[in-house]
């Protein structure tokens, strides 16, 4: 875990590429709950109107959140962590899926030992899927 | 249709509290790839200072599936069309990590209801204790609620 000392305005977290294929949505919604059929059935998915299947939307946010954990080590050390969910990431049926694209820098130093760190989250073609995505992490 | 703007205020206790279980937390680490041990080892949390295994920082998420029957969004009263719904926002505030063996108590407040554009924004806010009361989370969604804000010219005729 980096040290909060170590730590400035504009420290850029590692940057990391998750791929988001078809299985990880079926594991999602047995792990989550959330069984709604346009994450995994792509007949339902097109009949209202998606392009095909999409991920939840609180998925790709657990995603993206991986790159604050897997910084900061310990995950009990995010505070904090919201995000808006601007656009769908769209999962194909093929053996490469979607790629979620995310990087988080440091934007302000906190009392406590604290940061404040803005995320982006982006599909292929830059497309942003989350917007406003801040987090608040304890470093030692 | 708009919805029942008499609903902000009103709050839903979950009809059960919510005892979050180590295999869960691991099955949920799965899902989302992540093998950090101090989701699954609870040697590893506790060497972190932790009593037991935590959760990741999204997963009272869950909490939303579990009581989603306890919950304003399926109170036929709000005027509520899921259909027409999407996420819009989330946020999570973690006053302590979640850790296995927790059991936990929510209750759901709407927070706020109104307009943004032909669409509504419905906030809600959920708030997570432990078994002793004590604050564990504060979890808060945003809800678009598409095309259901009364039109502007007709809302300024009515008035």
């Amino acid at each position: 875990m980096p040290a909060y000392d170590e730590v400035e305005v504009g420290t850029e977290l590692p940057e990391q590429v998750f791929p988001v294929q078809r299985h990880n949505l079926i594991l999602y919604c047995g792990a989550s709950g959330d069984s709604n059929l346009i994450h995994w059935n792509e007949r339902i998915a097109k009949a209202v109107g998606l392009p095909d299947v999409i991920a939840h939307g609180m998925f790709t946010m657990a995603e993206a959140g991986r790159i604050l954990t897997d910084w900061a080590g310990d995950p009990g050390a995010v505070l904090e962590y919201g995000v808006r969910f601007s656009r769908p990431v769209v999962v194909p049926d093929d053996d490469k899926g979607a790629q979620l694209t995310v990087r988080g820098k440091v934007e302000e130093k906190l009392d406590g030992n604290r940061v404040l760190v803005g995320l982006t989250a982006s599909v292929e073609g830059g497309s942003q899927v989350l917007t406003g995505a801040r987090a608040v992490v304890r470093l030692p | 249709m708009p919805l029942n703007r008499e609903f902000v205020g009103r709050e839903y206790p979950a009809s059960a509290t919510y005892e979050v279980g180590r295999e869960h937390i691991r099955q949920f680490a799965d899902a989302i790839g992540d093998q950090n041990p101090i989701y699954r080892d609870p040697a590893a949390a506790k060497a972190a200072g932790h009593p037991d295994v935590i959760a990741p920082p999204t997963f009272l998420t869950v909490l939303g599936f579990r009581f989603g029957f306890d919950s304003p969004i399926v109170d036929p009263g709000l005027g509520l069309d899921y259909s027409l719904v999407v996420h819009g926002e989330q946020r999570f505030v973690l006053h302590r990590p979640v850790v296995a063996g927790d059991v936990l108590s929510t209750v759901s407040k709407v927070a706020e209801i109104r307009d943004a554009g032909r669409n509504e924004l419905m906030t809600l806010v959920t708030d997570v204790a432990g078994a002793d009361g004590e604050p564990v989370a504060t979890l808060t969604s945003t809800l678009v609620s598409r095309g259901t804000a009364v039109p502007r010219d007709t809302a300024s005729k009515e008035a």
